[in-house]
């Protein structure tokens, strides 16, 4: 029965290959929708049966190449299943909408939505199959899929420039999981992921080498600092939707990886857990210092997900730490921790995205400087930004606290450890995760204060009709369901520990202490929000009722300089993060251009700053420059003369035919000095 | 519950003895003790006038803000009977259920469009995500020394008779003195009488609320203090009697009233550059009780 449903899914993938290119662009829309719709629900009840019967296991014989095809459908795989299955869905509902206005590009569009298509099947596979060579080709079609999903819009420069930005770095990621791939292959003679567990179970020391290949490969998917350079370019490029998806799960699909390689290996866990742990507070501590900097909203948005990610894998180091250590607190708030974030993350990253796409289309600018008083064109754009802002600063009553609240957890019981070395690590996270959420503040203030609040700051060409329902019924869905996680948190709490269970494999089974600790604190942060909903609606009802006799009127801001009624009066996103960024400017790396005043009446002056990434400085650009440099030096060749070319091929046919004789002519002459 | 009142009584009083001990130390002979308070009652009773640059965010901004800080008190327990709200690691939520109402404050000063109040939205974003650590490390070195991670465990747990926990809790008030300095922006870092524009930080950012909104926010700030004086009463009064408890609890509120009122007598403000190393000095003292609980727990190596 399930295998027809994993069946019916990919095929429902290759049916809609085979029919639209048949299609105009209206009837894509819809059997776009109708086709992914499909998959969701089959993948829904998957990830469903799963979690009320238990894991699924079956094969396929296969082919000589690649050995039998084992499927397994653990919870964890369940889990992503579930993350994916609802991210695409809402994306696949808002991009229809929001494609409308590429209504003419009728093969691109074609191409988009199978691509669309092909990428969900893909992703889905990834989290079922268990053969290292299948593995590796589902992971390259997402790779592809994903690289046509951002070039959607490949006659603009950058979008291209950015668009192979990411596909050579993707493949460098394949890269290095081939090779780890490769090395249990050449060791254990087998593709098949249970390999991992025997030769890493054999050769623990082994495993961290091993371990260390898998992470890189993955870290590039994922965004982890130094690996990151690719997310924030991509982001900004793609179509609103796919930016949404790609935020919300793609990048999500390498912390799968790793969590499906901690689940595989066996190893020593403590060594894994410092090192994830390390560059996860590395990760999320450079990702929100170079988000408040930045002035290009989706750009913003994108190095917040670098910060999610690193969220997310201090979560994870965090129980490796509990697996290294045995300590079932760790465990359970560690990796509890990270998959809710996943979860919370895809929910309020692809709220953000879609609602960035509508101030994208009324407004045709990305520029924070430039907008400014959108609440009163787009209302409804402005409260889903307002509820995305304030849950991924993880501000209760909304979803992004509850998983923030578990990491927390986990550090403060590691502080208790009796290893110095751990209590040290806890504190130092403690800080950092403190900071993250401060900056997070800064960054989301200002984002929503200046895109939305006050008024215009620059004349802009607006379009109509942004704020249907029917364009915004998909981000109504995540914020009930942004909203259930922040208010009902408990409910997904027996979900999450069955989850648990699969890093758990080698020790005991959970204890019941921690868990029914963890669940306690879940009820109470859900009454707890309730109560603060309550009484905040009580307050307000109050004030309503206090001010209603009372006099209300409406004037312009209070004087003070404001008297002008001129916009340009206002404070700007640069302004706002100014004493940030002097206190910063010495870690990273902001280049200025300013026109200082001079005169009586002085001329119109500009001041503008370009925000980059130290780290892509160093590690992309100038090996990159140095390659070139030396490349340089033979350019001479190339000198476009047909004859130079000939002459390069002869020259190496004669090299090609002549070195061998050459070769046995030495080594007759050596044999012959030898018997000398 | 018993807390809650305590806290609401305290913070009825508390402006008035700050105003008071300014007053005394300037010469003057200073106002009513309930003064403040009445002007607030006054400001609730006022009609309101919002700028028509404004949206909905600045109307319900003061509300939310208001109302976290309702939240966060019923948390805080009193000796050991504990507050209305009482779990594991509900100090995490008490700072993040701030942090809301402060996010919530600093989009309001940006729905005005006025300079000045983006100019303090800025300031108060920067200040209190640096404040931020401070607290997370003491309530990470009570945890530590007590082995718990609520505030009512903690404050139970407290160790009494044993010079050391008074020892940690001392170091510990100086830092919560000096967060609630830095939280309702008084003297080293804010100086609310100043000139507008140059070193404001929070009454810049509330120049274009007024009637009920504006009573609400200014009655936030004796709020926060009375909330913070109770954090730092907590660390003395551990398992004793109610007839000792409250007394006590009042002694410290008004000390630390005094305490402030002094404070923003004889010190000078800050040059606004300044105010980040200052503010991070708590996180190193912080540190410093840290590593001094690790020493008295012999964890050292």
């Amino acid at each position: 029965m399930d295998e027809y449903l994993i069946l019916t899914l990919n095929l429902i993938a290759i049916f809609s290959l085979a029919s639209f290119p048949f299609l105009n662009s209206k009837k894509l829309g819809i059997a776009s929708l109708i086709a992914i719709t499909l998959q969701v629900i089959l993948s829904f009840v998957l990830a469903f049966q799963v979690f009320s019967k238990g894991q699924l296991f079956y094969s396929y014989s296969g082919s000589f190449i690649t050995g039998t095809i084992p499927i397994k459908i653990d919870y964890l795989s369940a889990w992503f299943i579930l993350i994916i299955g609802f991210t695409f869905l809402t994306g696949a509902w808002y991009g229809i909408q929001y494609m409308k206005k590429y209504q003419e590009q009728t093969s691109n569009l074609q191409l988009h939505a199978i691509t669309y298509i092909v990428t969900f099947t893909a992703m889905i596979d990834i989290c079922i199959v268990q053969n290292a060579i299948i593995f590796l080709i589902v992971w390259e079609i997402m790779a592809i899929g994903s690289f046509i999903l951002i070039i959607f819009e490949h006659y603009k420069k950058e979008t291209l420039k950015a668009g192979i930005n990411f596909f050579v770095q993707s493949h460098i990621s394949i890269l290095f999981l081939t090779f780890a791939f490769i090395w249990v292959k050449v060791k254990t003679g087998s593709f098949d992921f249970s390999a991992i567990t025997e030769y890493s179970a054999l050769h623990p020391s082994m495993g961290i080498g091993l371990f260390i290949l898998f992470f890189i490969g993955f870290a590039i998917k994922a965004g982890f600092v130094p690996f990151h350079t690719w997310l924030p370019l991509a982001h900004p490029a793609a179509p609103a939707h796919i930016s949404g998806i790609m935020s919300g799960v793609i990048i999500k699909i390498g912390i799968f990886g790793i969590l499906r390689m901690l689940s595989l290996l066996k190893t020593d866990f403590t060594v894994i857990g410092y090192f994830i742990l390390t560059i996860s507070i590395i990760t999320g501590l450079y990702g929100v210092m170079l988000a408040i900097i930045q002035h290009n909203l989706k750009r913003l948005l994108a190095y917040h997900s670098i910060e999610n990610i690193g969220i997310i894998g201090m979560g994870i180091g965090l129980g490796c730490l509990g697996l290294g250590t045995s300590n079932q607190w760790l465990i359970i708030a560690g990796f509890g921790g990270a998959l809710l974030h996943t979860l919370n993350h895809s929910l309020f990253k692809s709220l953000l995205f879609f609602s960035a796409g509508n101030v994208y289309q009324f407004t045709h600018t990305m520029n924070i400087e430039s907008l400014g008083g959108l609440i009163k064109k787009i209302p409804n754009t402005a409260w889903f930004f307002l509820i995305g802002s304030l849950a991924i600063c993880g501000l209760p009553p909304f979803n992004g606290f509850v998983s923030e609240f578990f990491i927390y957890n986990g550090l403060f019981k590691g502080l208790g450890s009796n290893d110095f070395r751990l209590t040290l690590t806890m504190l130092f996270s403690i800080l950092a995760l403190v900071l993250i959420g401060g900056l997070a503040l800064i960054c989301f203030t200002k984002a929503f204060g200046i895109v939305f609040l006050g008024t215009k700051r620059s004349e802009l060409k607006t379009d109509t009709d942004i704020e249907t329902t029917n364009r915004n019924f998909p981000l109504y869905i995540i914020i009930l369901a942004i909203l259930i996680i922040g208010l009902l948190p408990f409910l997904f709490s027996s979900a999450l520990v069955k989850v648990i269970g699969v890093f758990n494999m080698q020790q005991e089974p959970l204890l019941l202490s921690p868990l029914h600790g963890i669940l306690n604190q879940l009820t109470s942060i859900g009454f707890y929000s309730f109560g603060f909903v309550l009484l905040t609606a009580f307050v307000f009802l109050l004030k309503r009722q206090i001010i209603k006799q009372r006099v209300r009127k409406a004037n312009i801001t209070w004087g003070c300089g404001y008297v002008g009624k001129t916009n340009k009066i206002q404070y700007t996103a640069s302004s706002f993060i100014r004493t940030y960024r002097k206190l910063i400017e010495p870690i990273l790396y902001i280049k200025k251009e300013k026109e200082n005043v001079d005169g009586i009446y002085p001329n119109q002056i500009h001041s503008t700053t370009h925000p980059y990434d130290r780290i892509e400085h160093v590690l992309i650009d100038k090996p990159i420059y140095l390659f070139k440099k030396i490349l340089n030096r033979f350019i001479f060749l190339q000198n476009g003369n047909i004859q130079s070319y000939i002459l390069y091929g002869s020259i190496f046919l004669i090299t090609a035919i002549l070195s061998p004789i050459l070769i046995s002519k030495i080594i007759v002459l050596i044999n012959f000095l030898n018997q000398l | 519950m018993l807390s809650f009142l305590l806290i609401i009584v305290a913070s009825i009083f508390f402006m008035g003895l700050v105003v008071r001990t300014k007053s005394l130390a300037s010469g003057r002979k200073g106002p009513d003790i309930l003064q403040p308070m009445r002007d607030i009652v006054r400001l609730w009773r006022k009609g309101s006038v919002y700028s028509t640059t404004t949206s909905i965010i600045f109307q319900i901004a003061p509300t939310i803000y208001f109302s976290s800080i309702i939240m966060a008190i019923l948390m805080i327990p009193h000796g050991n009977i504990p507050g209305i709200i009482s779990f594991g690691g509900d100090f995490v939520m008490f700072a993040y259920i701030l942090g809301l109402g402060k996010f919530m404050l600093i989009i309001s000063a940006l729905d005005t469009g006025s300079s000045f109040e983006g100019m303090g939205a800025s300031r108060e974003a920067l200040f209190s995500m640096l404040v931020e650590p401070a607290f997370f490390i003491i309530m990470g070195s009570l945890a530590l020394f007590t082995g718990h991670t609520s505030f009512h465990e903690i404050f139970t747990a407290l160790n009494y008779g044993s010079y050391i926990s008074y020892m940690i809790g001392t170091l510990a008030t100086f830092v919560l003195v000096l967060i609630a300095m830095i939280e309702n922006s008084r003297m080293p870092i804010d100086d609310p009488k100043t000139h507008l524009e140059l070193t404001m930080v929070h009454e810049v950012m509330i120049l274009d609320n007024s009637g009920f909104d504006l009573g609400v926010i200014l009655y936030a700030t004796p709020l926060k203090f009375a909330m913070y004086g109770a954090l730092i009463a907590n660390f003395f009064i551990g398992s004793v009697s109610l007839q000792i408890s409250i007394p006590l609890f009042i002694v410290i509120q008004t000390v630390f009233a005094i305490i402030v009122g002094i404070l923003e007598s004889f010190m000078a403000r800050f040059r606004m550059s300044h105010n980040p190393q200052f503010i991070f000095m708590l996180t190193s003292i912080s540190l410093l009780i840290f590593f001094g609980v690790l020493l008295v727990l012999g964890k050292f190596i």
